[in-house]
C-alpha cells in the first residue's frame, strides 16, 4: 500500500526550479533513501512533504488523503514527523522536556484542566513522563534527561532529535541527514538503531543522507535527485552502477 | 506527581502566614499608610509582570502593549462599579474578560509578526487604546474618570495575586504551557512537532491580557480617579523592565522584579531629584552584571537550598 505519494510535484522559488516533476511513492513499511549532490533539492522535497512549503504544481497524498494546503502541525498530527539537517532542538530546555513537547498533539486535557489540575491532568502527565523516559532509554539518553539539550554532545543531539520525532507517534519518519557529522563508529550504531526502531515502531522511513555506506547498507530503494529532478531510482546495487549517478557525483571525463 | 500538590500546599501555607503577618502589622499601624499603599501597588505590579512574562518570557512574543489591556480592565470595571453599582468582584471579572476579548482580537492579526515588528505593533495598539479612551467623553476624556469607589484593599490584592500566580504557574507547567515554551525556543521545530503555533501564541496573549485587565480593575479602585496618562507606553515599559529584571521565563523572577522596582521607587520618593538617576543606575548595573535577570529562567523552588522540599526529585 502506498503511504506517501507525490505526483508531478514542482516547487519554484521565483525563476529557480528547486524541485521539478518530482514523482515519488513510498509503500508502508519501506525504508527509502533520497540522495543527490548538494543543492539538488532534497531538503526542499522534505519541506514539501511536511507542509513548510506548498508545491507550485502537483499533488502529495499521505495515507489516502491530500496534504495540499495543510499546515506543518496538521501534517505532524496526521502522522509525518521529521528531523532537521541543521539540528533544531529546544536548546534551552532539558532533554526530557524536548521529548515531552512532541506528545503535545496527543494530549487530551484542556486549558481548564491544566490550570485547576483536575480531571485527566495528572494521569496524562504521568503517562507522558513515563513514555518520554522509555523513549530516552531506547536512545541511551535517559541518564541525561535533566541536562539542557544544548549541552549534549553532537551525536547525542542527533539521537535526541530522532527520539523527539518518534514521540509525535508518526507513521512516516523523515530523517534529514541523520549521520551528518558522525564518525564511522557512530554511523554504524545509528544504522542499527534505525533498523531497530523501524521494526519496533512499525515505521516507514524516508532518509536523506550523504554517507553512502549508510544509504547503501539499509535502504531498500533509493531515489537520486540532481538539479531538482529525479535522475535515477532503484535498488542500491542498481544505483551504485548507474552511469547517470556516477556522473552526477563524480563528474564526466573530458574527451 | 503528588510532590507537586504538596509543594503547592506548602507555598499556599507560607503565603497565608506572610499575609497574616503583613495584615497584622498593617492593622497595628506599624506599616503606615504610605507603605500600605505601596504594598498594594506591589501586588498589582506582580499580577502585571507575571502576566506579561507569560507573553514575553514563556511564549517569547515581544509585547509592549500591556498598559493598554490594563486600561481596558480599569475603565470597564470602574464604569461598572461607579455608574452601574455592580459588585466589585463581578466588575473585575467583566473588566478582565473585556481585556481578554480585545487581546484576542488584537493578537490574531499582530501575532503573525515577530520580534521587533511585533513590539512596534503592540506599542502602537497600546497607544491607540489609550488615545481612544482619552477621546471618549463618557469616561471623562483626558481629565480622567472620577468618583470611583475605593474597594481595593490589601486582602483583595493579595488574594487575586495568589490566584494569578497559581493559574499562570499551572498553565506553564502543563502540556499547553510546554507548547508556548517550545514556540519561544524554536518556532519551526515546535510547528514540526505538532504545535499549533498561532493558536498558542494567541492563547498566551489572551490570558496575559485578561490578567492585565484584572490588575487594571484593582488599580482603578484604589485611587478614586483614573486617568489615561497612567496607561502610556512608559507604563508598559515599566512592566517590561520588571519582567526582564526578574528574568524572562521565571515566575519567581517576575515577583522579585515587581517587588524590588516598586519598593525602590517608593523608597526613593523622598528624594525626587535623585530618584530616576538611582533607579536607572541600578538597572544599568543589573543588566551589566546579571543580564539574564535576577533569576534567569529558573524558579526559586529549583534552587539547591529548596531541593529538600521536593521529596527527593532531581
Amino acid at each position: 500500500m502506498e503511504l506517501l505519494k507525490a505526483t508531478n510535484v514542482s516547487k519554484l522559488f521565483g525563476g529557480l526550479k528547486a524541485v521539478s516533476n518530482f514523482d515519488v511513492y513510498i509503500n508502508t513499511g519501506e525504508l527509502i533513501g533520497l540522495i543527490g549532490p548538494n543543492g539538488a533539492g532534497k531538503t526542499t522535497a522534505f519541506n514539501l512533504f511536511t507542509g513548510v512549503y506548498q508545491p507550485t504544481t502537483g499533488a502529495i497524498d499521505f495515507d489516502g488523503k491530500s496534504l495540499l494546503g495543510m499546515k506543518p502541525y496538521q501534517i505532524t498530527q496526521r502522522g509525518i514527523a521529521r528531523t532537521f539537517q541543521n539540528i533544531r532542538l529546544f536548546s534551552e530546555l532539558t532533554v526530557l522536556d524536548n521529548v515531552k513537547i512532541a506528545y503535545q498533539a496527543h494530549v487530551k486535557y484542556g486549558i481548564l484542566e491544566s490550570v485547576l489540575r483536575i480531571g485527566r491532568y495528572f494521569k496524562e502527565e504521568d503517562t507522558i513522563e513515563k513514555n518520554a523516559i522509555e523513549l530516552l532509554k531506547i536512545f541511551k539518553l535517559d541518564d541525561k534527561k535533566y541536562e539542557f539539550a544544548k549541552n549534549l554532545p553532537y551525536g547525542a543531539q542527533r539521537r535526541l532529535e530522532i527520539a523527539r520525532a518518534l514521540a509525535a507517534k508518526p507513521k512516516l519518519l523523515l530523517l534529514d541527514e541523520p549521520a551528518a557529522g558522525m564518525n564511522p563508529q557512530e554511523t554504524q550504531e545509528l544504522m542499527e538503531m534505525i533498523r531497530w526502531i523501524r521494526k519496533e515502531f512499525g515505521l516507514t522511513i524516508l532518509l536523506i543522507e550523504h554517507d553512502m555506506s549508510l544509504v547503501m547498507g539499509i535502504c531498500e530503494r533509493i531515489y537520486v535527485l540532481e538539479y531538482g529532478s529525479i535522475i535515477a531510482k532503484g535498488k542500491p546495487a542498481e544505483i551504485k552502477n548507474n552511469p547517470e549517478v556516477i556522473r552526477a557525483y563524480l563528474g564526466m571525463e573530458v574527451e | 506527581m503528588n510532590v507537586l500538590r504538596k509543594q503547592d500546599l506548602k507555598i499556599l501555607a507560607a503565603s497565608f502566614v506572610g499575609f497574616c503577618v503583613l495584615y497584622a502589622l498593617m492593622s497595628e499601624g506599624i506599616i503606615g499608610a504610605f507603605w500600605q499603599f505601596n504594598l498594594i501597588l506591589v501586588g498589582i505590579n506582580i499580577i502585571l509582570s507575571v502576566s506579561l512574562n507569560l507573553i514575553n518570557g514563556y511564549t517569547g512574543q515581544f509585547s509592549l502593549g500591556h498598559a493598554g489591556f490594563m486600561a481596558i480592565g480599569a475603565y470597564v470595571s470602574a464604569i461598572l462599579t461607579t455608574n452601574f453599582h455592580m459588585t466589585f468582584l463581578l466588575a473585575l471579572i467583566i473588566g478582565a474578560l473585556g481585556a481578554a476579548v480585545l487581546g484576542f482580537l488584537i493578537g490574531l492579526p499582530t501575532l503573525r509578526l515577530s520580534g521587533d515588528y511585533l513590539a512596534i505593533a503592540t506599542l502602537g495598539l497600546g497607544e491607540i487604546i489609550r488615545i481612544t479612551i482619552m477621546n471618549i467623553e463618557y469616561v471623562g476624556g483626558a481629565a480622567g474618570f472620577m468618583g470611583i469607589p475605593h474597594y481595593t484593599t490589601f486582602p483583595w490584592v493579595f488574594g487575586i495575586m495568589l490566584f494569578t500566580l497559581f493559574v499562570i504557574k499551572n498553565f506553564v507547567n502543563s502540556a499547553h504551557g510546554r507548547a508556548c515554551i517550545a514556540i519561544r525556543e524554536n518556532e519551526i521545530a515546535a510547528e514540526a512537532m505538532g504545535v499549533n503555533t498561532t493558536k498558542y501564541k494567541v492563547m498566551a496573549f489572551t490570558i496575559g491580557a485578561a490578567f492585565a485587565g484584572l490588575a487594571g480593575g484593582l488599580f482603578a479602585h484604589c485611587f478614586y480617579i483614573i486617568n489615561p496618562t497612567s496607561f502610556t507606553f512608559m507604563a508598559s515599559f515599566n512592566y517590561l523592565i520588571m519582567v526582564v529584571m526578574g528574568g524572562l521565563g521565571s515566575i519567581t523572577g517576575s515577583i522579585a522584579g515587581a517587588f524590588v522596582l516598586t519598593v525602590i521607587s517608593a523608597a526613593l520618593a523622598s528624594w525626587p531629584e535623585f530618584r530616576m538617576i538611582i533607579y536607572s543606575l541600578l538597572l544599568i548595573l543589573l543588566m551589566f552584571y546579571r543580564p539574564q535577570g535576577l533569576f534567569g529562567n529558573i524558579e526559586i523552588m529549583d534552587l539547591k537550598c529548596f531541593s529538600r522540599f521536593k521529596g527527593g526529585r532531581n
